[in-house]
């Protein structure tokens, strides 16, 4: 008998993206295993929001392959597509004044038929999901007054009620405070162990140290380092990555933290 | 919550209810509710209603297709409007501002040039408000590194004037005793020459616009949010958009064929219904529709009552729709 490999979700093969006519980045390759979190470090316009946009077919590859779940994006209609991926963009503008139920149930409208309302199942959906992120009390506000904490939780949540295998997150922490930032972090990694996927970027390296398995550094147009986080995440990546001196200390339940070294 | 939403619209449907057999009791003839009652009963039971004959003309000749068409327009621009807003992302769009009534106004006058019949009018209505909308839309979001929504509304002006002068040239080469008065006339908006032909051509048009949007009235809140994460929650927002706006401009067309230019409706009444209800389109759209004919009809009812002339009723609502406009852009920043 042969042994079941585990389930490889995300599949990446020499991608190139960016934007029509101007190619930001090219041969990205990495893999994602069910459960497992990814990631993506690199500078400020360095492709990782293009890079994620491409992974979720909003954005045209301009080469190599994307499989979710073992099928090419380029076959998945944009249904198909929400039902596997969730997205988690990196703050959301609000027009309107949705509450925070009502921003969640749209989570469910990959699962509807296009002529469908939401019903009493995807609602009972939508309160747990708001109940597992800590946000059900805010259920009744609107998106526009609440803070930008409880937004991005409320982006989370939204995605969440997709009931994806895998949830790419574009700098879920930005903008957050400590403690936000902390709570996403456990959040990202609890999702994980019920099978999820997750793909998330940051500006932050010990964000990868804490809470993904792998890291893939980002730069210059193309993958610079993949692999485990504590492989790949060095003072001399850092410094190619962002162009600053950085030490890497161990801490003491075997951590890694990364301190500036400032020139004075 | 929910009852409270339920209270708001059996509140709109009974003013509504008022408001239409007042309209059918003022002007210049009175009728008493009672007698408009009678009549009514009489009519749907078949018995003889024993009334003077001229209460039955006034009541369902004169005034009936009136008030019906102020109750069909006003609802259809409200409807429309409601519908822009929302895919546009825009709470500040209207039917005027995106040019789709420009543009059908063009389409009109140049059928009212050509001696075209109703139906003819009607078609070039609804081609030119599309791509009078198709062109604002595309030359807007084109303008990069703009604001999106003051590039949009700047566009629908610059457009709008360009409508406008075309309008200008067919109004000097139009035959200034027979067509010139009927499309100066006709610009104004007036739901006084109203014909129940107009109406039975009118009403379905406007019922076959609304048929989507009830259909896709979860999908239309997806329209609501960037274009990214709409998509990305499994929405095809091409597709979606194209339709919508369709059945958006049908209505428009429709209502700008046969009452001419009645602007302010298509703003104002679904900000007023959004402030009642929130934002959520299924419970916007039937609310802003019942707000919409009641407007219309109470402000036609005043033109045809105040004065002994009649004033336009585009005029009476530029009267009332500035002041709220101001006092609600002044009210609410960035939370509609």
């Amino acid at each position: 008998m042969p042994k079941p490999m585990p389930q490889v979700m995300l599949q990446v093969r020499d991608l190139a993206f960016g934007f029509p006519g101007h190619t930001v980045g090219r041969g990205v390759s990495f893999s994602l295993a069910a459960g497992e979190v990814l990631c993506v470090l690199g500078p400020n316009g360095g492709g990782k929001t293009t890079l994620f946009r491409t992974i979720l077919g909003l954005l045209k590859k301009h080469s190599g392959h994307v499989t979710i779940d073992g099928d090419a994006i380029e076959g998945l209609s944009r249904e198909a597509m929400a039902r596997r991926a969730g997205y988690v963009p990196q703050g959301h503008s609000a027009y309107f004044a949705f509450t925070l139920r009502e921003f969640v149930l749209m989570g469910r409208t990959s699962h509807l038929g296009a002529f469908s309302m939401p019903g009493r199942a995807d609602r009972e959906i939508a309160e747990q999901v708001l109940e597992s992120l800590g946000i059900a009390q805010l259920a009744d506000k609107s998106i526009a007054e609440v803070s930008g904490g409880e937004r991005q939780l409320a982006l989370i949540a939204r995605a969440l009620a997709q009931q994806p295998r895998l949830l790419v997150m574009d700098e879920p922490t930005a903008s957050l405070d400590f403690g936000n930032q902390v709570r996403v972090l456990e959040k990202i990694s609890q999702l994980a162990t019920t099978g999820i996927s997750i793909l998330f970027s940051s500006h932050d390296p010990d964000h990868a140290f804490i809470g993904a398995q792998q890291a893939l550094l980002l730069g210059e147009g193309r993958a610079l380092e993949l692999g485990a986080p504590q492989d790949v995440i060095r003072a001399d990546t850092l410094r190619r990555l962002y162009g600053v001196s950085v030490r890497i200390l161990e801490t003491e339940g075997g951590g890694r933290a990364c301190v500036p070294a400032l020139r004075t | 919550m929910r009852s409270s939403i339920l209270l708001i619209y059996l509140g709109a449907a009974a003013a509504l209810a008022a408001l239409t057999a007042i309209a059918f009791a003022v002007g210049r003839y009175p009728v008493s509710i009672p007698e408009i009652a009678n009549l009514l009963i009489a009519k749907l039971t078949g018995e003889p209603h024993g009334l003077a004959s001229n209460i039955e003309t006034v009541v369902l000749q004169v005034r009936g297709p009136r008030v019906l068409a102020a109750l069909v327009v006003g609802a259809s621009l409200a409807a429309a409007g409601t519908a822009y807003q929302g895919m546009f992302r825009n709470p500040l769009v209207s039917p005027d501002i995106l040019g789709v009534s420009g543009g059908a106004a063009l389409g009109a006058v140049l059928a009212i040039f050509l001696s075209a019949n109703v139906f003819l009018v009607q078609a070039l209505a609804f081609g030119g408000g599309l791509v009078a909308v198709g062109l604002v839309y595309g030359v807007g979001s084109r303008m990069r590194g703009h604001d999106p929504l003051l590039a949009l509304v700047l566009t629908g002006v610059v457009i709008g004037t360009l409508l406008g002068s075309a309008i200008a040239l067919l109004k000097y080469l139009a035959d200034p005793y027979n067509q010139l008065p009927a499309i100066t006339y006709w610009l104004l908006g007036s739901l006084a020459s109203i014909t129940p032909r107009d109406l039975a051509v009118a009403a379905p048009l406007a019922l076959i616009g609304l048929v989507p949007m009830v259909l896709m009235r979860w999908r239309m809140n997806l329209l609501a949010l960037p274009d990214d994460e709409a998509r990305a929650l499994g929405v095809d927002t091409t597709r979606l958009r194209i339709v919508v706006v369709m059945a958006a401009t049908l209505m428009t067309a429709t209502a700008v064929a046969i009452s001419g230019i009645i602007g302010w409706v298509g703003l104002l009444i679904p900000h007023a219904a959004r402030l009642l209800v929130g934002p959520d389109f299924g419970r916007l759209l039937p609310l802003a529709m019942l707000l919409g004919a009641g407007f219309l009809l109470a402000v036609d009812t005043l033109c045809r009552t105040i004065a002994t002339i009649e004033v336009p009723p585009g005029v009476l609502t530029a009267l009332i729709g500035t002041p709220f406009f101001l006092w609600l852009f002044a009210l609410s920043r960035r939370r509609w």
